[in-house]
C-alpha cells in the first residue's frame, strides 16, 4: 500500500503538534437529559429563525420551534420533548459575548418523538429535497455553520456535478470530534455517503483525510472496500487541509479562484457530520438536534460527547470531572480559529465542535508584542498566499480600500500568519477588524442608498399630490360657476317634482 | 498657401461636426458633482445642515453656497471624504449645527400617541405608518434617526433610542495590546 495518495500542496501552512489524542481514549458519551434546554435562534450564518412557538406551549422532540426567516437561514427544532418555559435574551456561544434570543424548553423526561417521516427523495426530485432541507435545520457541521439547502441550491445552479468530496481532514489541533464519529460511525457515515452520492448524482465520492487519524482511516478503508465509487484519500497533516479550497486543491489539484465556487468545477463538499445529518433527516426524518462535540484541553476527563442542541455547556464541563487548574478560561473552536468564551454560562449550539479548556500555558505565556520587522514569513505561511504583511498595515491604519485591493475577503481567517510571527502580532484581529470596519460601511451605504430612494419618491409623491390637488380645485371652481349651479338645482328639483308626482299616482291608485 | 487654409478650414469643420454631435450623444444629464456629493452624504435628511435635505445640500455645496463641515450625522469622516472629493482643505465640524450622534431609531408610544398624523407629514423617507385617529407605528428599518418627527408630535410621545450593539451588528474591535518598554522588559 501507497502511503499518500498523489496530493498537491499548497503554499504555507503550518505543522503545529495536534494534541487529538487527549480527548480521543475514551468512546463518545452521551450525557442524561439536562434539566434546562436552552436554544438560541442564532446558531447558524445568516438571518435570525422565526419563532413558531410561544410560552406555555408544549413540544415533541424534533418538533419545528423557528422556521428558517428567508433562504439564508436555518430552522431550529426541539432537541427534546417538553414545555417552553422562557423565550428571552441570553448569553450565546458568540464572539461577542452579548445575548441573544433563545427558546428554553423544560423537559418532560420523556423524551418523545414527533412522527418521523423518512423522505422519499427517488421520487420527489432534488428541488423538493431541497426545500425540505430548509425545514431540517441542517448547517455546515464542521464549525462554519452555513444552512446546507444552500449550498445545494448553489450547485443546482452550476449544473452538472462530478464529485463529491467528504471532507474528514479536521485539521486544527485539539478538535476530534468528525475523527470519533468516522470510528464509532462508520457504517452509518458510509451509508449516509452513498446517499449524498446519490441524491447529488455524481461520478465519484472522495473522502479527503489526514493521515494522523489511523483508526479512522482503517474502519473506513475496510468498510469502503466493496464501493466502486467511494475513495479514501490520505492527505499530510498540514493546517489548514480541512479549509475547503485547500482540500479541493490537495485531493484534485484545482484552484478554484476568487469568486467562484467549488460547484462552478462540479465539486460539492460536505463534513463528515454533516453528511450523517443529512443522512439521519432523508433516511429517519430526524431533523438536527444533536451533534458531537469535543470537550478537552485542561480537564480531568477530557472525551467527546454526543450532545443534544441546547444542553448547558457547565453541565457537560462538570460531567468531564471539571478543569484540572482553575483559570475559568475556555475556547470554542480549535486553538488557531477559535474565540474565547464570554462564559461557560451558554448551550451547545450548531456551530460548537470543540471547547478546550485553556491550559495555563496558553493564556499566561503572552508573549509580547513587537513591531512588525517586516521579514514575510506571513507571507510563506500563508494557505491562500496573500500577502499578510500588507493586510495588516493596510488593516492598521485603516485604509480599509486598500486593504480590500489586496483582497482581504479572500482570507480564511486561519491563523498560520499570527502563528509563525516572531513579532507576535494578533494578525488576524486585525483582519477581523477590518472585514467587519467594511461589512458595516456597505451596509451603510446601501442603508443611505434606501433612504435616498425614498426620499425622492416622497419628494415626487407629494408634487403629484400638490399637482391632484390644484386639478381637483380647479374642476370644482369651475363646476360652482353660476350656471352651472342653475343647472345643477334645476336637476335635483326636477327629480323632486317627479318623485311628488309619482308618489301622488300611487296614492290615487291605492284609494 | 491655399492648400493649407483648406486643409486647416476641413479639419476644424469635421472637428466641429464629430464635437457637437458627441455634445448631444453623450450629453450628461444633471450634475455629476452633485450626484458624488449627494452619495457621500449619509441621507439622513435631517437638515441640521440648514437645508432641507441631503441633495440640496450637496446642491449647495458644489455650487460653493455651503461649507463641507456642516453635516453632523456625517461626522469627521464624512467630512473628510468631502474634502478629498472636492480637493479642499479638511475643516473640524461646525458645532453651529450640532454634534454627532450615535445612531438611533424614532420609536413611538403606542399608548399616548393619539393620531394627528402630524409626524408622518414630517418624515422624510415615510418611515411612519398610521392613519387619522388611529395609531401610528415606526417602521425601524427605513427609519434615519433625522429627529424631524420629534417637534411637530403634540403630545411628545416620540424617543429616539439608540441602536445597540447586539449579536447582529457586533463588529470585531480594533486589537489593542501594551507594548513594554524594552527597559521594563529586561528588569522584569
Amino acid at each position: 500500500m501507497k502511503l499518500f495518495d498523489k496530493v498537491f500542496k499548497f503554499n504555507g501552512g503550518i505543522r503545529a503538534e495536534t494534541k487529538k489524542n487527549i480527548s480521543t481514549a475514551q468512546p463518545i458519551r452521551k450525557i442524561p437529559l439536562p434539566k434546562k434546554i436552552v436554544l438560541p435562534l442564532r446558531q447558524h450564518i445568516g438571518k435570525l429563525a422565526k419563532l413558531k412557538v410561544d410560552i406555555g406551549d408544549e413540544v415533541l422532540k424534533g418538533q419545528l420551534i423557528a422556521e428558517a426567516d428567508g433562504n439564508v437561514s436555518a430552522a431550529i427544532h426541539a432537541s427534546t420533548s417538553g414545555k417552553i418555559t422562557a423565550i428571552e435574551k441570553r448569553l450565546i456561544p458568540h464572539p461577542s459575548g452579548l445575548p441573544d434570543f433563545c427558546i428554553e424548553i423544560s423537559p418532560d423526561g420523556k423524551d418523545q418523538w414527533i412522527e418521523k417521516k423518512a423522505i422519499p427523495w427517488k421520487k420527489i426530485g432534488l428541488d423538493k429535497v431541497n426545500e425540505l432541507l430548509l425545514e431540517s435545520g441542517i448547517v455546515g457541521l464542521g464549525g462554519a455553520a452555513f444552512p446546507t439547502h444552500l449550498k445545494l441550491n448553489n450547485s443546482k445552479k452550476a449544473g452538472a456535478l462530478n464529485t463529491l468530496i467528504v471532507n474528514a481532514a479536521e485539521c486544527e489541533p485539539y478538535i476530534t470530534c468528525d475523527d470519533m464519529l468516522m470510528r464509532e460511525k462508520t457504517h452509518e457515515l458510509i451509508q449516509g455517503i452513498k446517499l449524498v452520492h446519490e441524491i447529488l448524482n455524481v461520478k465519484e465520492s472522495v473522502i479527503g483525510i489526514e493521515d494522523n487519524k489511523t483508526d479512522a482511516i482503517n474502519f473506513i478503508q475496510h468498510a469502503i472496500k466493496k464501493e466502486k465509487n467511494i475513495s479514501l484519500q490520505i492527505v499530510p497533516t498540514i493546517y489548514p487541509s480541512g479549509d475547503a479550497k485547500r482540500l479541493i486543491y490537495l485531493l484534485k489539484g484545482i484552484k478554484i479562484p476568487k469568486g467562484r465556487r467549488s460547484s462552478d468545477y462540479g465539486i460539492q463538499m460536505f463534513n463528515v457530520a454533516t453528511i450523517l445529518a443529512i443522512y439521519r433527516f432523508i433516511e429517519f426524518g430526524e431533523p438536527s438536534i444533536s451533534r458531537i462535540v469535543t470537550i478537552t484541553g485542561n480537564l480531568k476527563s477530557p472525551r467527546n460527547y454526543e450532545l443534544l442542541f441546547g444542553t448547558p455547556l457547565k453541565e457537560i464541563i462538570d460531567d468531564a470531572g471539571g478543569q484540572i487548574i482553575k483559570n475559568d478560561t475556555f475556547i470554542m473552536g480549535g486553538p488557531m480559529m477559535g474565540f474565547k468564551l464570554p462564559s461557560i454560562d451558554v448551550p451547545v449550539t450548531k456551530a460548537m465542535n470543540c471547547i478546550i479548556s485553556s491550559e495555563p500555558a496558553m493564556i499566561e505565556e503572552k508573549k509580547p508584542v513587537l513591531p512588525c520587522i517586516r521579514c514575510a514569513r506571513c507571507a510563506e505561511a500563508c494557505p491562500v498566499e496573500l500577502q499578510p504583511q500588507e493586510l495588516f498595515w493596510f488593516s492598521k491604519s485603516k485604509q480599509l480600500e486598500k486593504a480590500e485591493e489586496y483582497n482581504l475577503f479572500d482570507c480564511i481567517e486561519c491563523g498560520c500568519c499570527s502563528y509563525v510571527c516572531p513579532s507576535n502580532i494578533p494578525l488576524v484581529q486585525y483582519y477581523r477588524f477590518a472585514k467587519s470596519e467594511i461589512i458595516e460601511e456597505r451596509h451603510e451605504y446601501e442603508q443611505a442608498n434606501i433612504a435616498r430612494e425614498r426620499n425622492e419618491f416622497r419628494l415626487q409623491r407629494l408634487e403629484r399630490e400638490k399637482l391632484e390637488r390644484a386639478e381637483r380645485n380647479a374642476l370644482r371652481r369651475a363646476q360652482s360657476s353660476s350656471e352651472e349651479k342653475t343647472k345643477l338645482i334645476d336637476e335635483k328639483r326636477k327629480a323632486i317634482a317627479d318623485a311628488m308626482q309619482r308618489i301622488e299616482k300611487e296614492d290615487d291608485k291605492n284609494d | 498657401m491655399i492648400t493649407s487654409i483648406l486643409v486647416v478650414i476641413f479639419l476644424a469643420v469635421i472637428i466641429g461636426i464629430v464635437l457637437g454631435i458627441s455634445a448631444i450623444k453623450f450629453k450628461v444629464e444633471g450634475d455629476p458633482i452633485i450626484e458624488k456629493i449627494d452619495s457621500i452624504l449619509p441621507q439622513t435628511q435631517c437638515g441640521q445642515c440648514g437645508f432641507p435635505g441631503c441633495k440640496p445640500y450637496a446642491t449647495a455645496i458644489a455650487n460653493g453656497e455651503a461649507d463641507i463641515n456642516q453635516c453632523p450625522p456625517g461626522g469627521d469622516e464624512g467630512i473628510h471624504k468631502l474634502a478629498d472629493l472636492l480637493g479642499v482643505e479638511y475643516k473640524p465640524l461646525n458645532a453651529e449645527h450640532g454634534e454627532p450622534k450615535p445612531k438611533s431609531v424614532a420609536i413611538i408610544d403606542e399608548k399616548t400617541c393619539i393620531g394627528c398624523t402630524l409626524c408622518i407629514q414630517a418624515c422624510p423617507v415615510d418611515a411612519i405608518l398610521g392613519s387619522a385617529k388611529h395609531m401610528h407605528t415606526i417602521i425601524e428599518k427605513e427609519c434615519t434617526g433625522c429627529e424631524l418627527c420629534l417637534p411637530p408630535c403634540p403630545v411628545d410621545c416620540i424617543d429616539m433610542v439608540a441602536i445597540e450593539e447586539n449579536a447582529e451588528n457586533w463588529k470585531w474591535k480594533y486589537p489593542v495590546y501594551k507594548i513594554d518598554k524594552v527597559s521594563e522588559r529586561r528588569a522584569s
